[in-house]
């Protein structure tokens, strides 16, 4: 019984803390056809910035409640700034190339800003414990869980609804989604699908960022993070289907789900119990578990 | 035609003795790159010939590692030290393994192909980072080869096992690129091409990618076992994902006009990681991101089409 609270509990956070982690991936992919490798980058980067900024920010010794503004700060920061140098700076030349061209394109784009955050953070840890310290724990079933990992579910759970609704029930998100179905169409139309191109990205970088942001808190952020959060992302949105919200959200929740039950039943199978998870539904169900069939276009 | 040994053959068979000499005449520490440089230069072979049939491997550091690992759990637990034997070993695992896991991949283009590779290399990263059997995290070591039942000591065991590396990758090399001119190799352009029209010329789509697939994969386990052999030591990272990347990227650099190129890419790489990893640690990657994205839009078929160019500009007089 207490095994499986703390299973549901702590896959109920890792879930969020991953939704938050590769939306932005699947975003991008879906409006751009983009798999941005990249992305694991931006969440380096946001997660840098906010430990920063909360470091920078707690030595003046004011009041902690402040910070939970300076991450989502930061992370918007973040995007904007990388996302608008690197989508006009590089993406915009390339687009209308071969899918698998852009991902090696992205991967450079990686290794660059691998170094980008070593030349700006240097190689070092950064800590950045105050937010998630500040809230304290909760008590659940006798089983201690920090506030800050709930408040990250409830997060997750905001950003979700706040994409659905601009998706499915504001004009620009209506117009995004004639884009996704077919970009000819749409330009034919009038729909100046460049600068949905770039909105797109920067907001996509941005929840990298911000995936990156909230996580600071709570580890030690150290080079390499950006490495290992893009496939675990990748993971996360080929479960699903890649470019849906919807498919994030359920990847999410089977990775994290599938993360929680190994932990805590059998730890060594954490880390490859995530990539068996989805080479399985690759090898079944390439476009998602939830996917319809597609007509192949010739 | 094909009994015809092409400029590319002549020059494998002209340069292994001289590669062979230099292992005897510059300084160890060039040797020592020589000798790791082709071993990796063999897996980035390995992905450059999926590359030409515009498949894209983010995963076969996969290969790599099992041949690497192959080597070394034959050491470690057999007892085995015979190189032709380890070779053995790591060419058949990986062939194995890549023949079982190609009826599942040969079905994938494109990203599909590229991400379902990634998974299956990880697979075995997150196990092989928790098997304490094997060292976990940080690997094992391997034991000094022997020829034979032949075991030299100090410099000789150096230039033998030097010698013992330049040969099987040139053999390698050389029957990569018998395979790329044969009707099979070519079948691998024309998929690139249009997949379609391939399979209305009669010939099947899949059973051409798995071939492909799984030559790739053997020639990756040799250069594993090789790589493993001139560092004594095997460890999950072969298997990360960041190692199957600079894989792909060398391939992307040196292009995919011909078999040498990746040998030669890989070992200027691994000269100029040295200096640039001496120099600034720290943009290291970014140098390497940097040329990448200059070689994709500027060199889309890689370095090598700088020579191809210079050579069809002369015969043709400027056209391309």
């Amino acid at each position: 019984m207490l095994t499986a609270v703390a299973i549901a509990v702590d896959g109920l956070g890792f879930a969020a803390w991953l939704f938050l982690s590769s939306v932005g991936l699947t975003l991008i992919y879906g409006v751009m056809r983009i798999l941005n490798i990249a992305h694991g980058g931006f969440y380096a980067l946001g997660a840098y910035s906010s430990a920063w900024a909360i470091g920078l920010y707690t030595q003046t010794g004011s009041t902690i409640a402040l910070t939970y503004l300076i991450i989502p700060l930061a992370a918007l920061a973040v995007g904007v700034i990388a996302g608008l140098l690197i989508e006009r700076g590089i993406l915009r030349f390339m687009y209308g190339r071969d899918e698998v061209l852009m991902v090696l394109v992205t991967y450079a784009i990686f290794l660059i800003l691998e170094d980008v955050t070593k030349l700006i953070w240097g190689t070092g840890s950064m800590v950045a414990y105050q937010p998630a310290y500040f809230l304290g724990t909760i008590e659940i079933f006798g089983i201690p869980y920090t506030i800050y990992k709930l408040c990250l579910v409830g997060l997750a759970i905001v950003v979700g609804a706040v994409l659905w609704w601009g998706l499915n029930r504001t004009r620009i998100g209506k117009l995004l989604l004639v884009v996704i179905e077919d970009r000819e169409i749409s330009r034919a139309l009038g729909i100046n699908v460049t600068l949905f191109f770039t909105v797109t990205f920067v907001i996509g970088v941005t929840l990298g960022a911000l995936g990156g942001a909230v996580t600071a808190p709570q580890i030690s952020v150290v080079p390499g993070i950006g490495a290992e959060i893009i496939v675990m992302a990748f993971a996360v949105i080929v479960i699903g289907g890649m470019g849906s919200i919807g498919g994030a959200i359920i990847g999410a929740i089977f990775v994290g789900f599938a993360r929680a039950l190994s932990v805590h039943l059998y730890p060594p199978a954490e880390l490859f119990s995530i990539y068996l998870v989805m080479a399985v539904v690759l090898a079944f169900k390439p476009y998602g578990l939830f996917s319809l069939a597609e007509g192949r276009k010739i | 035609m094909r009994s015809q040994l092409d400029r590319t053959e002549k020059l494998l068979i002209v340069g292994l003795p001289i590669l062979i000499a230099l292992g005897f005449i510059l300084p160890e520490w060039i040797v020592n790159y020589i000798q790791v440089s082709l071993g990796t230069g063999l897996v980035a072979l390995g992905v450059m010939i999926q590359m030409r049939a515009g498949l894209v491997s983010f995963g076969q550091g996969l290969y790599f590692c099992i041949g690497g690992y192959a080597a070394g759990m034959a050491g470690k637990f057999l007892g085995i030290s015979d190189i032709f034997l380890l070779l053995a070993c790591g060419l058949i695992a990986s062939v194995t393994i890549a023949f079982a896991a190609g009826f599942l991949l040969r079905r994938y283009r494109e990203i599909f192909f590229a991400m379902l590779s990634l998974a299956l290399s990880m697979i075995l990263f997150g196990l092989l980072s928790k098997l304490e059997m094997l060292g976990s995290t940080d690997g094992f070591n391997l034991p000094s080869a022997t020829y034979l039942g032949w075991a030299p000591e100090g410099d000789t065991a150096k230039h033998a096992l030097y010698v013992a590396t330049c040969i099987p990758t040139i053999i390698c090399a050389f029957l990569l690129n018998r395979y790329l001119r044969s009707p099979m190799g070519y079948i691998g352009e024309a998929l690139r091409e249009n997949e379609i029209r391939l399979e209305y010329l009669g010939t099947s789509a899949h059973r051409a990618v798995h071939i492909k697939y799984v030559i790739a994969a053997g020639v990756s386990g040799i250069g594993g076992v090789l790589w493993a052999l001139a560092l004594g030591h095997v460890d999950p990272e072969m298997t990360n994902w960041t190692t199957s990347g600079q894989f792909v990227f060398i391939s992307i650099l040196s292009g995919t006009g011909n078999i040498v190129a990746p040998l030669f890419g890989t070992f200027i790489l691994e000269i100029v990681r040295v200096y640039a990893v001496e120099l600034s640690p720290n943009t290291w990657q970014m140098i390497l991101g940097t040329l990448m994205l200059l070689t994709i839009i500027f060199l889309p078929r890689g370095l090598w089409s700088l020579i191809q160019e210079k050579k069809h500009a002369k015969k043709s007089g400027g056209e391309k």
